[in-house]
């Protein structure tokens, strides 16, 4: 198992976000983590990133405790947070951003490689390689996330609500991409509102409800669970 | 009013702007030996500037003092710019760190010459083991994982103490050996020499910057964990304290010789032009080289966006702290340089009022501009200092006053019409960022 994460409970001050979430990722899995506003899956993304501590519970990593691990070193370890709204470096060039991905890494052709990589996945990139940041379409600013992301070359991506703020036809692209990445190796922790989205190319799911799991099973399970289908799939 | 001295006054302001882009270009220059060659050339320039030749000099002894005040003013504002400039955390604390500066190494020198050694020897042992003490429990610390930041603080803060303390020994052990070397001021030792004085005062500056990096280290530690407005206020609370530590200096810490808030006499006036550009030199030169690591880069990316940072596997609190502690260094060292051309340290210089001139300096060239700062630093001292002063002062004895109304208005309308400071972004010559050829095959 990639990642177990053991009854967490987070706080933000008074409110009790999280209480006591359990679930996990298996090596080469899809897992999708889908929710209405406020249920608490950005928070669980920045729990195991290492952002924010729990109050109790564990989060392991390739069978190591990484609960109270400073953030920079989950980052080495090999899980990458994608942070929600795309968060780019606006002054910096394409380039330079996905350099920024690589900070925890020092072999300059081994980050060449990897970059490469990248730009397969994201030919648009290579086009806006000297663009600046922050001149880039929203779409292409996803893109840039998630493969400054990748620049890590983890284990585990983190994907917080890629499809945000995003035309349908480009959230098809940016999904289809995600589907890609995965099968060439990376493991997927996606949070999502676009549930039917993320159903539609995960393995596994759990709903989210006020900081509970409310569900859990295999997405094709759950996308036909009458239930989900009339609170978040508005069928 | 003289026409000839407003006329001689701008072309002096447009020359040192003009002698600061020479400068900063022949410093980048490709060529190693025209760089060296050309360095050398921009401080015998100004060398011979200052030299009299029977009556006729150039630059007089008020523009002497006006250039060591830019040089010191230059390294001060760069600690500056790449504190809130780079790295996006406004401190106000600059200043106070400026003063420490300024009394550690005034104290260091004026013991010295007044054969009494403890200055020196304590100061250079105290840095040097509170540096070992730091790096030990930071050592010790990062085995262990989410330790509140007030601990470690409490660690780092008894083992600077007690290296201290031993610091302290060390230099009252010591002193009896050295008295006969050093002698007396009316019959110096070989230990007060000329030579021996300039090394003293070299190792003073530098140690001084040394103390200003260690406290702001201690300081920065808990502080730099709050948010960034929160930070402006607790910075400017230390740069209070320090000045109202500085007006006590002789009440409630045991040092007569500063005199508390008559001032402190009696500094010897080691600084040359020399000793300035060499100063300003290296400082430019270390934040260049900072800027453009990849450490250079983590500052930056924290004043941007620090979850995105922080995604990258960025020691947010680490970096903050380190760009904290490098920014003090400098003004320590300034510090350093303004002390022994002055002469004479006064808490008034050191108020939290004029410790705004450096951020109005950082503002005015260009938040994370350094060749902005540079030419400001220069610009702000000819113009208010030099200009203003004097032209002002011709037109009567409370004239003077005005220039804290004219520059002001000058600041104003610069905001309204270019926000982005004079040079917004841009880098002259040496502090250019090198473009490194793109190497993604097709």
């Amino acid at each position: 198992m990639l990642l177990e994460v053991n009854n967490i409970n987070v706080y933000y001050g008074a409110i009790h976000a999280l209480q006591g979430i359990s679930f996990n990722v298996n090596e080469g899995e899809i897992v999708t983590l889908i929710g209405a506003n406020g249920a608490g899956k950005s928070t669980t993304l920045r729990t195991v990133s290492g952002m924010i501590r729990p109050r109790s519970g564990s989060v392991v990593y390739k069978g190591e405790d990484i609960t109270m691990t400073a953030c920079e070193k989950i980052v080495v370890k090999g899980i990458s947070h994608v942070p929600e709204g795309r968060k780019i470096f606006a002054p910096l060039t394409v380039r330079e951003n996905l350099e920024m991905g690589a900070y925890t890494r020092s072999d300059r052709s081994e980050i060449a490689a990897s970059m490469e990589r990248v730009f397969a996945s994201f030919p648009r990139l290579k086009e806006r390689i000297n663009q600046l940041g922050g001149t880039l379409s929203g779409g292409e600013q996803q893109m840039l996330a998630t493969g400054r992301g990748l620049m890590s070359r983890p284990a585990l991506l983190l994907l917080d609500e890629p499809s945000m703020g995003l035309s349908p036809l480009l959230v098809q692209e940016i999904f289809r991409i995600i589907k890609e990445i995965n099968s060439q190796g990376t493991s997927i922790l996606l949070v999502e509102q676009n549930a039917s989205m993320a159903l539609s190319i995960a393995s596994r799911a759990y709903v989210l409800e006020t900081g509970r799991i409310v569900m859990e099973g295999k997405a094709s399970d759950i996308a036909n669970d009458p239930k989900v289908k009339s609170a978040y799939l508005g069928i | 009013m003289d026409t000839f001295f407003l006329v001689a006054s701008l072309v002096k302001i447009i020359a040192i702007l003009a002698y600061i882009y020479g400068l900063l270009w022949v410093m980048g220059h490709a060529n190693r030996w025209v760089k060296i060659g050309g360095i050398v050339l921009a401080f015998a320039v100004v060398q011979l500037a200052l030299t009299p030749f029977g009556d006729f000099q150039i630059l007089t002894a008020f523009d002497q003092g006006l250039l060591y005040q830019a040089c010191a003013m230059t390294m001060v504002a760069l600690g500056l710019n790449l504190i809130y400039g780079f790295n996006g955390q406004f401190s106000l604390g600059q200043w106070g760190f400026y003063g420490i500066g300024a009394y550690c190494a005034a104290d260091i020198t004026y013991r010295w010459i007044n054969g009494d050694s403890r200055g020196l020897i304590v100061v250079a042992f105290g840095v040097v083991l509170v540096a070992l003490a730091i790096w030990g429990i930071g050592k010790f610390l990062s085995r262990y994982r989410g330790i509140p930041v007030m601990s470690s603080f409490t660690l780092y803060l008894l083992g600077t103490v007690a290296a201290a303390a031993v610091a302290v020994f060390i230099g009252n052990a010591l002193q009896p050996l050295l008295q006969p070397a050093l002698g007396t001021p009316e019959n110096p030792g070989w230990l007060n020499s000329e030579i021996a004085l300039q090394v003293v005062f070299f190792l003073a500056v530098i140690l001084a910057g040394a103390f200003a990096a260690i406290v702001s280290f201690l300081f920065g530690l808990p502080v730099l964990t709050l948010g960034s407005d929160y930070f402006g206020i607790a910075t400017l609370g230390f740069t209070i304290v320090i000045n109202t530590l500085m007006i006590n200096s002789d009440t409630i810490l045991p040092f007569p010789e500063m005199k508390g808030g008559r001032g402190m006499i009696g500094i010897p006036k080691l600084t040359t032009w020399f000793w300035a550009f060499a100063f300003m030199v290296l400082v430019i030169i270390v934040m260049r080289n900072f800027i453009h690591s990849s450490t250079g880069r983590t500052v930056m990316s924290v004043r941007e966006d620090e979850t995105a940072a922080r995604a990258m596997g960025i020691d947010i609190a680490g970096t903050k702290l380190l760009s904290f502690v490098v920014g003090s260094l400098f003004a320590g060292l300034a510090g350093g340089v303004y002390a022994h051309y002055i002469g004479f340290l006064s808490p008034g210089t050191f108020d939290f009022l004029v410790g705004f001139n450096p951020l109005i300096i950082v503002v005015f060239g260009g938040l994370g501009s350094m060749s902005g700062t540079v030419a400001a630093s220069f610009g702000w001292i000819f113009f208010l200092e030099g200009l203003l002063r004097v032209i002002l002062s011709q037109m009567g004895t409370e004239a003077p006053t005005w220039r804290f109304v004219l520059y002001p208005i000058a600041l104003l309308l610069l905001m309204l019409l270019r926000p982005q400071g004079l040079l917004g972004n841009t880098e002259w010559g040496f502090l250019k960022a090198k473009v490194i050829p793109l190497k993604v095959e097709k």
